[in-house]
């Protein structure tokens, strides 16, 4: 039994890796699952991208909710990224909370890096999973996969490493962060950062003081987060302005409407699972998203001579990442001489509609994948 | 089977050529030339059709061929295809030149609308016509640039451009050249610049 692969793996790599924003990572930690089978030339490897606020929990029980995994529907024996057929790697990204480097994981001195972690990037994190597959030994992906920050680590890998990657589906996403996007996560870090409790960061506690994170802030953070990912029409057929346990307005500042108690719900139980300062370095890893940046301002250069296949999806409710961005990249990709695929599927659900079950979604992913290069 | 139109571009197409198939469908040429070697690429504007082709593991963009070709550089195909989809586009002559600068040899078939059958139902039912090969009606039909042989011929002759072959279909039957704009009910040509 070799123990690089499995459920709930962890692996300390030294590293050193050399940081976009100049500082260098050594130990890098990962905290990653694995599930199905590499085969003997280690071809059949597919990595799938969590997005913001997910991890490597893909298709198994989240440790702390012990809810389902976030993708389960789409991975599994059978589904549309087939464990009987591919060998389906998923990482939690550094600057998480789920046991990779992140502010939450503790400094050569014994207490938590907190703010004293570096600044990452997407890009960053695409380095850190080269690692791990060095590690696996894994020269060449069969595919990488992902949804919203997935899907630009999925194009960040065929971008850095166009000989390891054999198809890349990019679903959901963008190339680069609009200012859109930057200003509701900026809204999120500054509820964090006014949270009395946030302390510049420092609220771990030791053995003497317990933890005292800034929940507070972090759930205004994922409420305003959280409306980004639905869309107008979801919320209006989901709660319309229906009242919550109650025949009548209060006349005060209660959680009237569902759609309030909703929320509030979102936020609270999201502080069970997430750690507030991985919020925000993860935040500004994506805000600092624009991969034509990296190659000289023109995004086909990024893809210039690429082998890879590509598939872009987007929905057309999707106004977090709209089909716009999705055919921004195709155009990059074909200009670029790339064998790109796109598709707009129709949703109501907005940007989540990637985890849901959406018409003709499943086809598109198992044909992609399945295709010979 | 595939349409017969399709059959005579897939029988024309030498293996291992890279083509751009507009308003592809379902794919169904597209799997016929990946069987064969070719780099087959689509370009389709349904999303059904996109999803059918794309579940086949085919690559193809969704969007509109009056507005998308242009993102495609130029020369960065051996032959472009535009089966049964001109006489849908907002400018056909745009489409055509399109074609041509994404690809030195195009195929373009469509349907013939001065077939003799056509022609009589205008004639003596005062109508549009709705026959099997354009069974729409005049209200609900895709075709908004119904265009004759003759009409074709007369325009490719105005742009500079050679037919390199023209093949003519009744049914699923090759019909001769002679007399095609009044007998074939669909034709297919091969262009080049």
């Amino acid at each position: 039994m070799d123990d690089r692969f499995g459920l709930d793996r962890n692996v300390t790599l030294p590293g050193p890796l050399k940081l976009d924003g100049g500082a260098v990572l050594s130990p890098v930690e990962l905290a990653y699952e694995t599930y199905g089978t590499l085969n003997a030339d280690a071809s059949n490897a597919i990595l799938i991208c969590h997005a913001l606020t997910g991890d490597h929990h893909v298709a198994s029980n989240h440790p702390i909710t012990g809810k389902a995994g976030w993708w389960v529907r789409m991975v599994g024996s059978g589904k549309p990224i087939d464990t009987d057929r591919y060998c389906v790697i998923a990482v939690n990204a550094i600057g998480g909370c789920m046991g990779s480097s992140g502010p939450e994981a503790l400094h050569a001195d014994g207490h938590p890096n907190a703010m004293r972690f570096p600044v990452v990037t997407i890009s960053d994190m695409v380095r850190s999973q080269a690692l791990l597959m060095d590690h696996l030994g894994i020269q060449k992906l069969h595919a990488v996969v992902g949804g919203s920050m997935g899907g630009m680590q999925a194009l960040s890998w065929a971008a850095h490493f166009p000989d390891r990657v054999g198809a890349a589906l990019i679903i959901a996403s963008t190339a680069k962060h609009s200012a859109q996007n930057i200003a509701f996560h900026e809204v999120g870090r500054q509820a964090i950062m006014a949270d009395p409790n946030w302390r510049g960061g420092d609220y771990y506690g030791d053995g003497q003081n317990p933890s005292t994170p800034p929940d507070a802030g972090l759930a205004v953070a994922r409420m305003a987060a959280h409306i980004t990912y639905l869309s107008e029409q979801g919320l209006t057929e989901k709660f319309g302005r229906r009242l919550q346990a109650r025949d009548a307005k209060t006349f005060g500042f209660d959680a009237d409407f569902q759609v309030e108690s909703y929320l509030r719900h979102q936020g609270l139980s999201f502080t069970d699972r997430f750690d507030a300062n991985s919020y925000l370095y993860i935040t500004r890893a994506i805000d600092y998203f624009d991969l034509a940046e990296e190659f000289g301002g023109h995004l086909a250069n990024a893809f210039k001579g690429s082998k890879t296949r590509f598939c872009v999806v987007s929905f057309d409710t999707d106004w977090l990442y709209p089909t716009s961005e999705s055919k921004s990249i195709a155009q990059a990709l074909n200009a670029a001489g790339a064998a790109v695929s796109f598709v707009e599927l129709t949703s109501p659900y907005g940007h989540d509609a990637f985890l849901l079950d959406t018409p003709g979604f499943d086809a598109v992913v198992s044909g992609f994948l399945r295709a010979t290069c | 089977m595939l349409r017969p139109d399709l059959a005579i571009i897939a029988a024309n197409v030498p293996t291992g050529a890279r083509v751009l198939d507009v308003g592809c469908g379902d794919g169904a040429l597209m799997a016929e030339l990946r069987a064969k070697g070719c780099d087959a690429r689509g370009l389709e504007i349904d999303v059904a059709g996109v999803t059918a082709a794309l579940a086949q593991g085919l690559s193809v963009i969704q969007g509109d061929a009056d507005t998308d070709l242009a993102d495609y550089p130029d020369a960065s195909f051996d032959y472009a295809i535009l089966s049964q989809t001109l006489q849908t586009t907002r400018r056909p002559d745009l489409v055509i030149e399109q074609l041509l600068r994404i690809a030195p040899r195009a195929f373009v078939s469509f349907p013939n609308f001065a077939q003799w059958r056509i022609r009589m139902a205008l004639m003596f039912g005062g109508t549009m016509p709705v026959t099997k090969q354009l069974p729409a009606r005049w209200y609900d039909t895709p075709n908004i640039h119904h265009v004759t042989i003759d009409d074709f011929r007369g325009f490719i002759a105005s742009r500079r451009i050679t037919i390199e072959a023209q093949w003519f279909l009744s049914g699923d039957k090759m019909t001769t050249r002679a007399g095609a704009n009044l007998f074939a009910a669909h034709a297919v040509f091969l262009l080049s610049r």
